[in-house]
Parts: C-alpha cells; structure tokens; sequence
C-alpha cells in the first residue's frame, strides 16, 4: 500500500515540480499542487503506464487529492 | 492618415554560435563557424551529419521544468530569446499598457519535432492510442506566441508568421506595420526555429538542398563561393522590441534603430526553386525602398539571403545588380548564415540582430568560407570575405527567400532625430 503512495508521490512531484515531501494524500491536485486540467490528464497517463491500468473516465472526474488517486490505483489494481 | 516611426529597442539571441547577443555579435566579428556534428539524434545513415546546432544551453536555467515539458524546442528558443529581448529593452513592466503591446514570431516549421517523436513512439508501441495532452500545445506554431503572452500579459495582437525562411521577416513586418497604423505601442517579434531532427534532415536531403560536405563540415557553409554544395541547417532564436517612436522617447529608451520599409512578392516560378531572372526578388527590394523612401545609392549594405546553395545565391546577386545597378559594387554584402548556418524561418531575425548591430558600431561582419568567389558572381563585389569592414552604417537592407517562393526584403536605418 505505502509503495504504491511512495510511487504516486515520486511521479506527481517530478511531473508537477515540487517537493515530494508535500505530496501527501490530502492535498488537492488543484488547490494545493498547481496542477490544471493538461497535467491532470497527463498525471492519469503516467499512472496508468506505471501501473499498467486502465484508469476509466468517470473513475478520473472523482479524483480531487492525492489519496483519492492512490485509492483508485489500488482498486484497479485488485481488479487486474 | 500620418504613420507612426518604428524604433528598435531591445534584442535577444540565442544562435549557434552565441547564446545571448553579445556572445554572437562577438563570434560574427571573429568570423566563428557554428557548425559541429549533429546531436539531437544519430545521423550515421543520412547523407548530411553535421548542423549547426544551439551549444551548451540548459533551459532550466530560463524556464520552469513544469513549463518545458509543455514546450517544443522552438517555443523554448523563442521565450529565452524574449527574456534577453525584454530585459535589454529596459521597459517596466509594470507601468506599461500590456492591452497595447503584442507578440508576432515567425516560424517555418513550429513543434513539428514534438509531432515527430509522438508519432515515431506511437508506432513502435502496441498502437494503443496513449498520446499527451501536451502533444498538440507542443506541435502548433501559434502557441509559441501564445506562451509568451501568458508569461508577460500581453494581450495585444498575437500570432505566428509562416512563410519557410523569410518567417520571421514577415513577423517583423507586421509588427512594424501594427504599430505604424497605431493598432499597438509595442511589439515582440522575431523567429524560432528548432527543427534539427530526422525528418527535416533526411526531407531536405532528398531535395538536395543541404550540404553534404562531411568531411569539411566547417567550411561546408559557403556563400557565393564556388565549390559551395547547399545550406547548412541551423536551430535557434532572436526576439526584437519593436515600439512606436514616441512611446520610447518618452522612457528614454536605448535605441538601436529604426525600421522603415518592407516589401514583399512571391516568385511564381517553382515551388522550390528561385526564380533564375531574380525578377520578383528585385521587386521585394524595390517596394522595400520605396516603402521606406530610400534612393538604392543610400544603401550601405545589404544582409543577404546567401544560403549556400548554387542556386539561391545565384538569383540573388542578379536581383541585386538589378536593383542598385552600379552602386552594387560599393554596397557591404554578407551572409550571416556562413556562420549560423541557416536557421529557416528565425534566419530574418538572427540577421536583424546583426544589422543592429551593425548599425550602432558602424562594423560588418564578414562571409566566411569564400576561397574563390563563384565566377558569375561580379568579381569586385564586396562580401566581407578577409574579415569584419568598419564603415559609417546607416541603411542596411535584410533579404529573406522562402522555399514557396517568398520573397521579402525589409530595410533598417540608423535612427535621427
């Protein structure tokens, strides 16, 4: 579980330029990270490479934080 | 309606032989070739493998990592030539009317590397379509204007010029235009190009137009001399402050010089080829000075197209006798690109740099690389061929061709009261 975190903390902040310390899972990819709706959508194919998932459409519209997407991470993953 | 004056009033560079202004302005006056083997892919199988590529940057040191990855190469090139443009213009950003200055940059071929390298990885993968959000902001043109607006607000008029190598000849035309009919105060323009890569190689290669002179890749960028063999392709970017006079004098600003005239045809002749008459290029030339209102016998120097290529430079110096007639022979001609190599549709730009250049230390640069001069070229033309020629500079003409057959030819001058 913590390395699929670790993973998700490691892309966000090299895609996003910041500090992975402050990618915790509280924290809104928008609000909080500077993220728009381009590195959002490029966020989704990263995870989707590193994880080999399918990360479905409306699956994406209910991802606000961090934790929220580590959640769906998960959730696909048990699903493969 | 009376037309606003054009002033010059900051410069930026980044070119293969001098990444700021001062760096190439120097490497012009010392006659240094820009040319190395290529780097940005493995060029063991194409018949050209050498350019003149932009050395030792890192583009980190001028934009944001988050940023970059949303930039093709040739935005990159443009925003840093920006930077140095802005800073040396010394306007206070803060106090000016963003809504009345825009951004005009020329490009031939834009973010066509990024669409390349989607492509390339698209068809070596599983075929699953896994493309970026980033790619089309990365492929189109436009947005190398658009990322320049966003940085500074400007939101004035905004847009790219394409027209092949005379790209950015058209942005500065424009630009000035805009500003003497009163629809802007300022105006960033300039060209970018950034296009070293397999496809513009190899697809320039199979027209025989590059040089493939490899094992003499210094001296494979040639003008008018007579064992030259095509054009060496160069990569960068030069960015101009183009502003209305008064608006400059009323900051105080530096003034490098004023723009005055543009003139622009097309060759109907052949969709690469020049026209071998040089007729429509003569034309641009003329409406360039009548434009400006400039007698030929007042031009100083010419800053000429001269690729290197047989052809071109050919139908040049044609359109040039044709044009100043006698006086050709005391006209100071050279060809930036003997050095730069040819950077497509930023060429106009880097070649306005120099002219300014020119202009404020009444000194040419030399062409590098003549031995023997082409022997249907006058042979007592000046092309700057022993070294750098001090001389007063106060009307100094650019030449752009495009392959489309653009002809553009635009027309500087000194600035007085």
């Amino acid at each position: 579980m913590s390395e699929i975190l670790e993973k998700v903390q490691s892309i966000i902040a090299e895609k996003l330029s910041v500090n992975p310390a402050d990618v915790t899972p509280e924290k809104s990819f928008s609000d909080d990270l500077g993220a728009d709706s381009l590195d959002t959508a490029e966020l989704v194919l990263d995870f989707e490479n590193a994880f080999g998932i399918k990360m479905p459409q409306e699956e994406m519209e209910n991802i606000i934080t961090v934790g929220d997407a580590v959640n769906a991470i998960e959730k696909l993953i048990a699903e493969k | 309606m009376e037309l606003q004056r054009v002033v010059i009033t900051g410069m930026g560079a980044l070119t293969p032989v001098g990444n700021n202004v001062d760096d190439y302005w120097d490497a012009l006056l010392k006659g240094v070739s820009g040319t190395g083997p290529i780097t940005h892919f493995d060029p063991e199988k194409f018949e050209t493998r050498f350019a003149c590529e932009v050395k030792g940057l890192t583009v980190e040191d001028f934009i944001p990592k988050k940023t970059i990855a949303r930039m093709d190469l040739c935005a990159q090139y443009a925003m840093i030539s920006t930077m140095e443009a802005l800073e040396d213009s010394g306007l206070d950003l803060e106090r000016i009317n963003k809504d009345r200055v825009g951004v005009i940059i020329g490009s031939g071929i834009g973010g066509f590397t990024s669409m390349m390298d989607s492509a390339i990885s698209f068809i070596a993968s599983d075929r699953v379509p896994r493309f970026s959000p980033y790619l089309l902001i990365k492929v189109l043109g436009d947005v190398i204007s658009g990322h320049i607006s966003l940085k500074y607000g400007f939101s004035g008029p905004n847009y790219i010029t394409s027209a092949a190598c005379a790209s950015a000849a058209n942005a500065i035309g424009d630009a000035m235009h805009l500003i003497q009919l009163g629809k802007a105060d300022i105006i960033v323009t300039g060209g970018t190009e950034a296009s070293i890569n397999e496809t513009a190689i190899g697809g320039f290669n199979a027209m025989h137009a590059l040089s493939t002179r490899n094992d003499d890749y210094m001296h494979a960028s040639r003008p008018f001399d007579s064992k030259r063999d095509g054009f060496v392709m160069g990569e960068g970017a030069a960015t101009l402050i183009l502003e209305r006079l008064d608006h400059a004098l009323a900051r105080g600003a530096k003034i490098y010089g004023e723009i005055c005239g543009i003139g622009m045809t097309a060759d109907t002749y052949h969709i690469t080829a020049p026209a071998p008459d040089g007729k429509s290029a003569a034309a641009s030339m003329r409406l360039a000075l009548q434009d400006a209102g400039i007698k030929p016998e007042e031009v100083d120097y010419i800053n000429m197209h001269g690729t290197s290529t047989p052809q071109g430079d050919i139908s040049e110096c044609i359109a040039i006798q044709s044009t100043f007639g006698d006086h050709a022979r005391k006209l100071l001609l050279n060809s930036t690109k003997s050095m730069t190599g040819h950077l497509l549709g930023a060429g106009p730009a880097v070649e306005s740099v120099a002219i300014l250049k020119s202009i404020q230390n009444n000194i040419v640069h030399p062409t590098i690389n003549i031995e023997k001069l082409d022997e249907r070229i006058p042979q007592d033309w000046n092309f700057c061929a022993q070294g750098p020629v001090q001389h007063p500079i106060d009307v100094v003409m650019s030449n752009s061709f495009g392959f489309g057959g653009h002809n553009v030819s635009l027309l500087y001058k000194r600035y007085v009261e």
